[in-house]
């Protein structure tokens, strides 16, 4: 397994990554949206488990939760969606959601779905630092499962040093203060960005939280192996046009940017 | 009752978002020793005794006491500055605040009765306040809306989720992960992270400290055999609490809302039906579905309209070290009715689920029973009045 060590391994240029929410726009709409964003060359999906009270998460992503919760949308029908996606695609595939979801699914139970049907990693926002370490750590790396941390501009430097000890797959570079959706002005943000890559993660390091074009992925990913994009692409499939012209549009105008950069690292 | 490492048992802790570690470890880390501190307990006493009006009555009640056939004694926080024990929560956390070195609270409410006490300390620290409150309890709690406002305030709707209390707190975590350094989160209730249930715990503890004095002088016991309180997240039983647990005389007794009953699929009886997960970054007893969704509550009472319950009445429940029922709307207006007609005082709708257990055990001839009368019913006449 572990797709998410040879992506970062073997990638060239910058690493893009989409979230979106299982269960919407329509229930069972997961496999083909993991599909097409593959076909269109994104290189990670994150698949968003909706949750009733999402924390961190702005309108667009709360919205789109409630969207899937009332289509009928569980943690258990997102793992039968799945029961077959590793025939069809090795894209890395993480799961991103809130505690209480595994906690009621069952923390074991959780993990060994994750392994059966293909799951690389996982992002639990409210499952914190030490609280993993001392209760799940050891469970998670029985079934392979990378947990991938947050850091935040507030992260005081040793905490970054245990958050990065402790992570798998990547760490997670939470943009500015702020929770998934905003568009705060990211070029405030490039003493942060670059105090981070000073300090030389073991991890690769991936943005998010108010990516939501071109030109924000593009600074993002200046100092880091690459961004992801959540809220935007939701917004993207409120669109009536099929999934496919919705998805394709909304990859290509971000991929610009990527292709652009690549041009930009081969001449140097 | 302290936590161990943040947790009540198996309850509490700190499950936040790391967005919110920082502010949350802030605090962690300076609460204590600033709550310690004697120019705090200075400054937070005065402004209890002239600001709030504390001590509150402890008031022997004769009518209810015939009636019940036993003695019951009403601790009259109905009595204090803005109408329920909610400031002695908010005096705490500001002057907590400002030595942190913060310029702005935010708060969430449900009946207003944490808003406006809240609101009243910022007027009173000369603060900027922001309250969050659910959509629909803005429409509930119309004057409570009005009373913050006239305090300076500024009320924000909250339109997530099922608008109400527990969305009105996402809002202003939410808001609080946006704007981590200017800004302190009061919190109105022993629930959310570490360490908020034991500060909030600490704050509302001088109920029951004053309980024991008073009771000293009435009856030469400071112990009672029972306390009851209602509970909502917890932080006026808590406080009635506080200082009897453990003594191996006193009968806890928590009392959770019922709404339309237990087992009717309306109501937010949190013990009864809850099952152990993670609310506003807490671990503790919630309704949820068996994904995981947390279920909206029905309570008449706005105030109790909670999903969750703090988590040291979580262990408290679960160790057995104290006793949670629950009485239903129905038996809430009854108990309230029927205390402003014979001792001439109008409970908060909280308040009156906790004197409605006085029908539901008979108590001894002998036994000393203390209420907690956590606030005053002017805010809930809209709602009485349809049973009058
Ligand atoms: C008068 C009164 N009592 C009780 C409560 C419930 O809160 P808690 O359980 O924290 O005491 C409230 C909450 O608004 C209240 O206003």
């Amino acid at each position: 397994m572990n797709q998410l060590k040879e992506l970062f391994e073997n990638k060239e240029g910058k690493i893009l990554s989409i979230y979106f929410t299982a269960g919407f726009p329509e229930l069972n709409d997961t496999e083909k949206i993991i599909l097409e964003l593959d076909r269109n060359g994104v290189d990670l999906i994150e698949i968003g488990i909706p949750f009733s009270d999402p924390l961190a998460d702005g309108p667009i992503i709360q919205a789109s939760g409630q969207q899937a919760l009332d289509n009928g949308m569980t943690l258990e029908l997102l793992f039968q969606q799945l029961k077959n996606i590793r025939s069809k695609t090795q894209i890395p595939l993480v799961l991103m959601g809130y505690f209480n979801s595994i906690m009621q699914f069952g923390e074991e139970r959780f993990c060994q779905k994750c392994a059966e049907v293909g799951i690389d990693g996982v992002i639990l926002p409210d499952l914190p630092l030490e609280f993993y370490q001392d209760t799940y750590k050891a469970l998670f790396e029985q079934y392979g499962l990378n947990n991938i941390l947050l850091i935040n501009p507030q992260t005081s430097e040793e905490r970054i040093r245990k958050i990065d000890a402790v992570s798998s797959g990547f760490v997670y570079l939470v943009s500015s203060n702020s929770i998934t959706g905003s568009n705060k002005d990211l070029s405030l943000q490039n003493e942060y960005f670059e105090r981070i890559k000073k300090m030389e993660l073991n991890n690769p390091k991936m943005v998010g939280f108010g990516i939501h074009d071109a030109k924000s992925f593009d600074h993002a990913t200046k100092q880091t192996e690459g961004a992801i994009i959540g809220s935007a692409f939701i917004k993207s499939l409120s669109d009536r046009a099929t999934l496919e012209t919705k998805i394709e549009k909304f990859v290509k105008s971000i991929q610009g940017a990527k292709n652009i950069l690549k041009e930009a690292n081969l001449e140097l | 009752m302290q936590p161990t490492n943040g947790f009540y048992g198996e309850f509490g802790g700190a499950f936040i978002p790391e967005m919110l570690y920082p502010n949350v470890n802030e605090l962690e880390n300076e609460y204590q020793e600033i709550i310690n501190s004697e120019d705090f307990q200075d400054e937070f006493r005065n402004l209890l005794r002239d600001y709030v009006g504390r001590p509150t009555p402890l008031y022997f009640s004769k009518n209810l006491s015939e009636i019940y056939q036993t003695n019951i004694f009403l601790k009259r926080e109905d009595l204090n500055h803005t109408g329920a024990h909610k400031i002695n929560n908010t005096i705490g956390q500001i002057l907590l605040a400002k030595r942190l070195g913060k310029q702005r609270i935010i708060a969430e409410t449900g009946a207003g009765q944490h808003g406006v006490a809240t609101a009243t300390a910022c007027a009173l620290a000369g603060m900027k306040c922001s309250v969050f409150m659910g959509e629909v309890d803005i429409q509930r709690q119309a004057p409570n809306v009005k009373r913050m406002e006239l305090l300076g305030a500024e009320v924000i709707p909250a339109t997530s989720g099922s608008k109400t209390l527990k969305d009105a707190t996402n809002e202003a975590i939410r808001e609080w992960i946006n704007n981590p350094v200017d800004t302190h989160y009061i919190i109105g209730s022993v629930v959310g992270p570490h360490p908020y249930p034991d500060m909030v715990a600490q704050f509302q503890s001088v109920i029951s400290e004053e309980i024991k004095v008073q009771l000293k002088e009435l009856i030469g016991n400071e112990n009672p055999d029972h306390v009851i309180a209602c509970v909502g997240g917890g932080s006026n039983a808590i406080g009635a609490f506080y200082h009897f647990i453990d003594n191996g005389q006193t009968n806890l007794i928590a009392v959770e809302a019922g709404g339309l009953g237990v087992d009717s699929g309306k109501t937010a009886a949190t013990i009864a039906l809850g099952k152990k997960g993670i609310i506003h970054g807490s671990k503790t007893f919630l309704m949820q579905t068996n994904d995981g969704q947390i279920v909206e509550p029905h309570s008449i009472s706005a105030g109790l309209d909670y999903p969750g319950i703090g988590p040291v009445h979580a262990y408290l429940a679960d160790s057995g070290k104290g006793k949670v029922v629950s009485v239903t709307d129905e038996e809430a207006i009854k108990a309230g009715i029927f205390l402003s007609r014979k001792e001439g005082i109008i409970p908060a709708l909280e308040s009156a689920h906790a004197l409605a257990y006085l029908e539901k055990e008979k108590f001894g001839k002998d036994d000393i029973v203390v209420v907690n009368l956590s606030g005053r019913g002017d805010k809930d006449l809209a709602t009485y009045q349809k049973y009058i």
